[in-house]
């Protein structure tokens, strides 16, 4: 069943009097010329329009040189089973409005799940009282990069069936036939599959005249099969990373087959019990895009948030090696000429996809680091005119590159990453190519564990399925294996890349950043890479 | 206008304002059972960044979870609109789902009504927080760093929650608590030099931000110029922010069900658990009591459980596996009631009586550890983790503080940590979340350990 906002705004009767009482107001303040910031017409519901004219109303009269607000509805579904069994079918929704105001140059910020008119408008002062209380003393005021105001339209994304229409039949039949696929080993002893689903329609205002309204969708099947030994000294996991989350809708979740794929990673699973402990050592390593893009994630993407790299997030998720920025810009050197990232959030499918991020900015796509060179910065409008003198030199606009996004109607934005994707090489190389070009190497198949410093040097990442490679070929499974590295060395010490035909996106659901802690969804792109000599640890130990 | 005005508005459902909520929903029900959970929330947070505040934010919620059964077959929904429609809506959604859902061969029908415990975790100082209360508690962190020429970054968060529980069996439960947490890092001008201060507690007002800010400061200049040191296994003394850290990773593993399942650390090789087993060091014991005032917590599970105090390890033993409902009845033993995870949690590490000084006199050449950060799972068969120390590592030499030295990576497990005990000291309540988020009672001692596993070094500062 779906449903649409209009439908039950009306059906909310207070919600509707509250709708009613914004549209009578706006109309009153248009007959007497006052601050009307909005026109009630354009994209989206003329009632949440309304309201949200009601909003930007109230945050001005308070005090408010800028302000935007957020009006979201946001729907997820979560099908968990467990081998014969469903484990959990929920639908949760959640409704709100999240107002920010600049008072002085300091923001404000509050949110509330109650629409009424008096309720809302109550929040837009609440936020213009708290941006009072924030300014302190000799600070630095917040200044905005400028852009194009005015902005109007509607954006949705790319995907072909929505998961809401599709039978909660359907999806509970599907995992559970996977399910049934994976337990054919009856070594896979434990089998879980679930499937999650987001939409967000939301709709965005600001004091600049923009009114966007956008649906976001997003859609990640997945799943985890562990293999028990007969003597209960051992168990090993697979995870289903070959499919990884997408801004896609249910076409993603047919696409990626699990059926057909569960039996082969049952078999891994069970596999990984006989595998060999990895000898430590240095190995080159050849690593898929399914595991690479987590390392591109905290390697990369990472430390290249201008609001790290200036000191902002020091108390949670760190600061960056990228720093200062007028040291580093231009002139940084990341990694080997091979090494090409890009910002975006036009990908289609791709999980940070948007018209418009949480600015009211068009994002553009950038280059952050070209042919090994660090050359860019993750942007705001709040953030691009630490830049400005950069980019006078560069000849680039100080603008905002679109990297503003909230997780939820009662969330502050901030900046988050975008889709950060690795180029792919001009070399039309694809997995096997690589392989045969490794004399002792060990291929590294999925994402596993990861962690990495709060300057994004030194990282650990584990994987799925790990294999050695001796003259060109696979010889043999290993077990144990995560590699360490110092970020720079290891891009340094990319010498082979995939070409455009191995290209393909991995995504993180959860990166997480900011106090409080935020979730955002991002793609990274990426191509199979070799890296030379890279350090290897052994990660079993005996209890 | 005083912004605290405004927010004095707003506050969570009170026990009669949730009750009737409750029976809203019950009354639009029409399968055989039916659950709702209400949560009812008022959070405030202030972030600050190069010594100013960056940005806060304030917002209210009311969520409805309804869990609906058509005999055997379960679904779930929730929402916030909490008028006739949204609510009809939501109960239509979970009664939709479990109609279509499988018979689910684990269900257990819901609970009778049970008599709970009064909980502890209410404090009217931080009920009553606002933003201008919560910039002047920055200021006392934001003036001393800028006073003294460095750069201070933190955070401030208050969250206010109503928690209750009914059932279609006449089951209700409510309870209100308050949690909060400070933290900063201060750090030199030019990023050689971070450290570390933070706390939490149920009564925000109760937290000494002046003292976190002395504390952080002191790690920042002392932090400056660290040096390089071999990576291997070194003696430790942990402060109990890093204990928390590791111990606290121990109640995410105490399932029974994977235990007996042969997936867990606490199986036993050749299959069964570790219960009645020595793991670690007997001067360990560790507890969840919801009810001690130390560890406030939940007084119910989500399923509307009374909780109860659990020893989860005492003298060194496995006292204790967390049975849900589900398990406890297949195994033939009482479910757990255990205060964690549903509502926060509790967790209790007893200590020893040393002091910190003591503890650092103790080693002849080891570190010292502030805090751990990005602690990730590597191998689940040892509840062994990955992370790296941060915002305050220093070497001791011959029974004192001698120098910092850069931060390196851990590959270690908490249990290895509890079976290399020397010392303990005094146990305290610690902001143990990377995330500085108001989360669980953690109340952990400083220990000092031998045989650390540090695995690479890192240049972050």
């Amino acid at each position: 069943m779906s449903f649409n906002r209009r439908d039950f705004l009306r059906s909310t009767s207070a919600a509707a009097a509250g709708v009613a009482l914004a549209a009578n107001r706006v109309e009153a303040a248009a007959r007497a010329g006052g601050l009307v910031t909005l026109p009630p017409a354009s994209p989206g519901d003329p009632a949440v329009n309304a309201l949200l004219a009601t909003v930007l109303d109230a945050a001005r009269s308070a005090g408010a040189q800028y302000a935007d607000a957020r009006v979201s509805l946001s729907r997820t579904q979560n099908v968990f089973t467990r081998e014969k069994r469903v484990q959990g079918l929920a639908d949760n929704e959640t409704f709100g409005l999240g107002v920010r105001v600049l008072v002085d140059g300091a923001w404000g910020f509050a949110a509330t799940s109650d629409l009424r008119t008096d309720s809302a408008a109550r929040a837009a002062r609440q936020a213009v009282a708290q941006a009072k209380a924030n300014k302190g003393a000799g600070r630095r005021p917040v200044e905005l990069a400028p852009t194009p105001g005015n902005q109007r339209g509607t954006w949705r994304a790319d995907a072909k069936i929505d998961p809401f229409t599709v039978p909660i039949e359907d999806k509970v039949a599907l995992l559970l036939e996977a399910n049934t696929a994976a337990m054919k080993n009856p070594q896979a002893r434990f089998v879980t599959s679930s499937m999650f689903f987001l939409k967000d329609e939301k709709t965005y205002a600001n004091t600049d005249g923009t009114l966007v309204e956008q649906t976001i969708i997003r859609t990640q099947p997945s799943m985890n099969i562990t293999a028990v030994s007969k003597d209960f000294r051992d168990f090993q996991t697979r995870q289903s990373t070959d499919i990884q989350p997408m801004g896609r809708g249910y076409e993603h979740v047919l696409e990626g087959k699990l059926v057909e794929n569960a039996p082969r990673w049952a078999d891994e699973a069970v596999q990984k019990l006989s595998a060999k402990p990895v000898e430590v050592g240095r190995y080159d390593l050849v690593l898929h895009p399914t595991h690479l893009w987590l390392t591109i994630h905290e390697a990369i993407a990472h430390p290249t948030e201008l609001d790290r790299a200036l000191g902002f997030e020091a108390n949670y998720a760190g600061t960056s090696f990228v720093f200062p920025p007028e040291k580093v810009l231009g002139t940084l050197k990341f990694g080997s000429p091979l090494l090409n990232v890009r910002g975006d959030r036009n990908q289609p499918g791709s999980l940070a996809a948007c018209g418009w991020d949480d600015d009211g900015v068009v994002p553009d796509e950038f280059d952050i680091i070209k042919n090994g060179i660090f050359v860019d910065y993750q942007t705001t409008r709040e953030q691009a005119p630490y830049l400005e003198s950069y980019y006078k030199k560069a000849k680039k606009p100080v603008r905002s590159h679109g990297c503003s996004y909230a997780q939820s109607w009662a969330d502050v934005q901030f900046q988050r990453m975008p889709n950060v994707s690795l180029l792919p090489g001009s070399k039309d190389y694809v997995w096997e190519d690589l392989i045969s070009a490794t004399d002792r190497g060990i291929a590294i198949i999925g994402d596993g564990s990861f962690s990495i410093d709060q300057q994004r040097y030194n990282a650990q990442f584990g994987g799925q399925l790990f294999y050695e490679i001796k003259g060109g070929k696979i010889v043999g499974m290993l077990k144990d294996v995560a590699y360490q590295i110092r970020t720079p060395d290891f891009w340094g010490a990319m010498d082979m890349i995939g070409g455009k035909r191995s290209y393909m996106l991995g995504g993180a659901f959860g990166d997480g950043k900011g106090q409080p802690a935020q979730s955002n969804a991002v793609s990274h792109g990426c191509v199979p890479t070799r890296h030379k000599q890279i350090n290897v640890i052994n990660t079993g130990r005996q209890s | 206008m005083r912004p605290h005005s405004l927010l004095a508005e707003a506050s969570v459902l009170s026990r009669d304002e949730a009750e009737s909520l409750a029976k809203r929903v019950l009354a639009l029900a029409k399968a055989d059972e039916t659950r709702v959970i209400i949560t009812s929330s008022v959070r405030g947070n202030t972030r600050f960044a190069v010594n100013q505040v960056s940005t806060a934010g304030d917002n209210t919620d009311v969520s409805v979870v309804v869990r609906a059964a058509f005999g055997t077959r379960v679904g779930s929904a929730s929402t916030n609109r909490l008028d006739d429609a949204g609510l009809r809506q939501v109960v239509d959604s979970a009664e939709r789902l479990a109609r279509l859902s499988p018979e689910d061969p684990e269900y257990l029908p819901e609970l009778e009504p049970q008599q709970y415990r009064p909980g502890i975790g209410w404090s009217d100082g931080t009920a009553s927080m606002d933003p201008g209360i919560r910039a002047a508690m920055v200021n006392r962190i934001t003036e001393p760093a800028r006073a003294a020429g460095l750069v201070s970054t933190g955070y401030l968060e208050t969250r206010v929650t109503a928690q209750a529980i009914a059932n279609s069996k006449g089951l209700f439960a409510y309870e209100r608590y308050t949690s909060s947490a400070l933290t900063t890092t201060v750090r030199t001008p030019d990023g050689m030099g971070s450290g570390w201060a933070g706390a939490a507690a149920a009564d925000a007002t109760s937290i000494d931000a002046a003292a976190l800010a002395a504390r952080a400061i002191e790690k920042a200049r002392r932090s400056v110029n660290a040096v390089a040191i071999e990576p291997g296994r070194y003696t430790v003394v942990l402060e109990p922010t890093a204990v928390g850290n590791l111990v606290q990773l121990i109640s995410g593993a105490i399932g029974a069900r994977s235990a007996d399942e042969g997936r867990s650390f606490f199986t036993k090789p050749g299959g069964g658990t570790k219960l009645g087993m020595k793991i670690v060091d007997e001067r360990v014991t560790l507890v969840s009591d919801p009810f001690s005032p130390e560890t406030p917590g939940p007084t119910f599970t989500g399923d509307g459980l009374p909780t109860a105090p659990v020893t989860w390890i005492e003298n060194g033993v496995v006292k204790n596996l967390n049975y849900d409902r589900y398990w406890a009845k297949k195994q033939g033993v009482a479910p757990t009631g255990a205060a964690v995870g549903f509502g926060g949690g509790s967790l209790r590490m007893a200590g020893g009586t040393s002091s910190m000084d003591e503890l650092v006199a103790g080693v002849q050449r080891g570190l010292l550890v502030t805090r751990f950060w990005y602690i990730r799972p590597v191998d689940q068969r040892t509840i062994l983790y990955t992370g790296l120390t941060r915002d305050g590592t220093f070497l001791i030499e011959n029974g004192r503080v001698t120098r910092p030295v850069k931060n390196l990576r851990f590959n270690e497990s908490p249990i290895f940590l509890l079976n290399n005990l020397e010392a303990l000291g005094r146990p305290e309540r610690v902001s143990s979340s990377e995330s500085g988020n108001a989360g669980p009672s953690i109340v952990m001692p400083p220990v000092r350990a031998r045989e650390f596993s540090f695995t690479s070094l890192s240049e972050a500062v």
